[in-house]
């Protein structure tokens, strides 16, 4: 199989994370992973796409540190400029996981500020970070509302301005949008759009919609079942701002239509169960 | 409906009480065999100096029972939490002290410790069991998420438990208090049965054993009434701090509209 990082290492001004001959494999020895090489440049957005059980939450468990690869070697660009929060790993990477994972004992406030509180930042410059994440994602007015006040798609919110708020080069996604319903889904893959597009963060996106990775991604990486490699690489060169009126041409269609095809060999011979 | 909810259990004493009155003046049962409630209640007007004094005492051991529980029982659990091996050696000795009846172990407890101590030993050890096996369950369901958010922020041992485990347990820990609160006062009670006859003490469990060889039956059941009203009080107490602690974030304590 071709290195789906083939063409970019050349033109690299900088690769955020770099991952060589990763592999998982369970405690049971079943190989859930890889072996997986992945490059992604700094400020690219890049979609993992494949079905569920393919490994690709793994894949970003591992760059994140949260778990050991069996082998091969994770590479995780360093910070650049100054760190007065530390050389924490969790400070470069911002994680958001498929539920909101928020502390249902607190305010939304405290939610965010969690990644500051444990990296002991002193208390006004994580109060003014705090409000400037909040900002972010449209939820100034909401900074004293509990977790279980707020509807599915204000959580997930909370949840990106919880990692946000730490100003990573990273942000890892892990099917953040996918319990959600379809009207709030759009919406927020227009909002993280727009925040991409305003901080240029390096954002690894694992999603199960073909529709979903081709609207955000700027690099669509299929991975196959079970162990989950990366099958096939598509570039969405779309004009950029993309918007709603992306969403409805026949390029998006096109390129839906690309992504697909690539996915299917991935299906072959297996029951969707 | 709510009202009915209240008033049902209210209805349902007063048709009790009237009847066993009636029954025990329609039949001249006297009172050494079976007192009436009104003479149950005149009792414990009467013998209230000598009654008060007496469950003073025992709330007193109860509420001492109690707070060992709860120390012992959420400490223990995050000892436990904190070190597998720690777990491995001494939960199946927790798990033997709490299934063996307290009522066999009081007289030992008794021989060896002097009378007050063997009584709150006998309330913690009746009482610490549910709080540290609650407790130990709240540790273990932490959300798998937030625990791996904590540990990609590389949060400490301490800001584990203090920020994310102790109050992911919370519910579990008020829970497991609110089963210690009436089970120290059980425990309470059967301590001061067994030391009945030794003298020094003087709770209501004590009054109860000693009315009972007076064949004072009146003052026995006034002191069992004093017992039950202070078991009701103690978990209602308990069980509204909890709603409290918890009413602004947790599923038990919002209302059924939420």
């Amino acid at each position: 199989m071709a290195e789906a990082s083939s063409d970019i290492d050349g033109a690299t001004s900088g690769l955020a994370v770099s991952t060589r001959g990763v592999t998982k494999a369970y405690d049971n020895g079943v190989m859930a992973l890889g072996p997986l090489d992945l490059d992604v440049r700094k400020g690219e957005f890049v979609a993992l796409l494949g079905p569920s059980g393919c490994g690709k939450s793994t894949a970003l468990r591992l760059i994140a540190g949260l778990a050991a690869p069996t082998s091969g070697t994770v590479e995780v660009s360093h910070h650049e400029g100054e760190t007065q929060l530390g050389p924490r790993p969790g400070l470069r990477i911002g994680f958001v996981f498929q539920e909101p994972t928020l502390m249902p004992w607190t305010s939304v406030r405290e939610n965010v500020r969690l990644p500051l509180k444990l990296a002991h930042a002193p208390a006004a410059e994580a109060d003014a970070r705090v409000d400037e994440a909040l900002a972010r994602v449209g939820l100034t007015e909401f900074a004293d509302s509990y977790p279980r006040q707020l509807s599915g798609g204000m959580k997930m919110r909370v949840s990106l301005a919880r990692a946000l708020v730490t100003d990573p080069d990273i942000l890892l996604m892990d099917e953040p949008f996918a319990a959600l319903d379809e009207i709030t889904r759009f919406r927020l893959n227009n909002d993280l759009l727009a925040l991409w597009r305003n901080l240029r963060k390096t954002v690894i996106f694992v999603t199960h919609s073909v529709f979903e990775s081709v609207y955000l991604a700027q690099r669509v990486l299929v991975m196959t079942e079970r162990p989950g490699r990366i099958g096939a690489e598509i570039k969405i060169e779309a004009p950029e701002p993309r918007g709603e009126e992306f969403r409805t041409s026949a390029e998006y269609a096109h390129f839906c239509r690309e992504v697909s095809a690539a996915l299917a060999p991935s299906y072959s011979g297996q029951s969707a169960l | 409906m709510r009202y009915v909810r209240i008033l049902l259990p209210i209805v349902v004493l007063a048709v009790g009480t009237a009847l066993w009155e009636l029954v025990v003046r329609l039949n001249n049962i006297p009172p050494y065999v079976l007192p009436g409630p009104m003479a149950v209640f005149s009792t414990l007007v009467s013998d209230w100096p000598v009654l008060s004094q007496s469950l003073l005492t025992t709330l007193l051991t109860t509420l001492e029972g109690f707070c060992a529980a709860a120390v012992g029982g959420v400490g223990l659990a995050l000892l436990f939490n904190q070190s597998k091996w720690l777990e491995y050696s001494l939960f199946p000795y927790a798990v033997i002290l709490q299934v063996t009846p307290v009522i066999a172990i009081a007289p030992l407890l008794l021989i060896y410790l002097p009378q007050q101590t063997a009584v709150i030993v006998c309330a913690w050890i009746v009482g610490f069991f549910p709080v540290l096996s609650n407790t130990t369950l709240g540790l273990n369901s932490v959300d798998r998420n937030l625990a791996g958010l904590f540990q990609l922020y590389g949060a400490s041992r301490m800001q584990t438990l203090r920020l994310l485990k102790l109050p992911s347990a919370l519910p579990y820990i008020l829970g497991g208090l609110r089963i210690a609160g009436g089970l120290s006062l059980i425990g309470a009670v059967v301590a001061e049965i067994a030391a009945g006859t030794a003298g020094a003490g003087s709770g209501l469990a004590y009054r109860i054993a000693e009315s009972g060889y007076r064949l004072n039956i009146p003052r026995m059941f006034a002191a069992l009434l004093l017992l039950s009203v202070a078991g009701i009080v103690i978990y209602g107490l308990l069980a509204l701090i909890s709603h409290l602690v918890l009413r602004r974030w947790h599923e038990s304590a919002l209302g059924k509209e939420n």
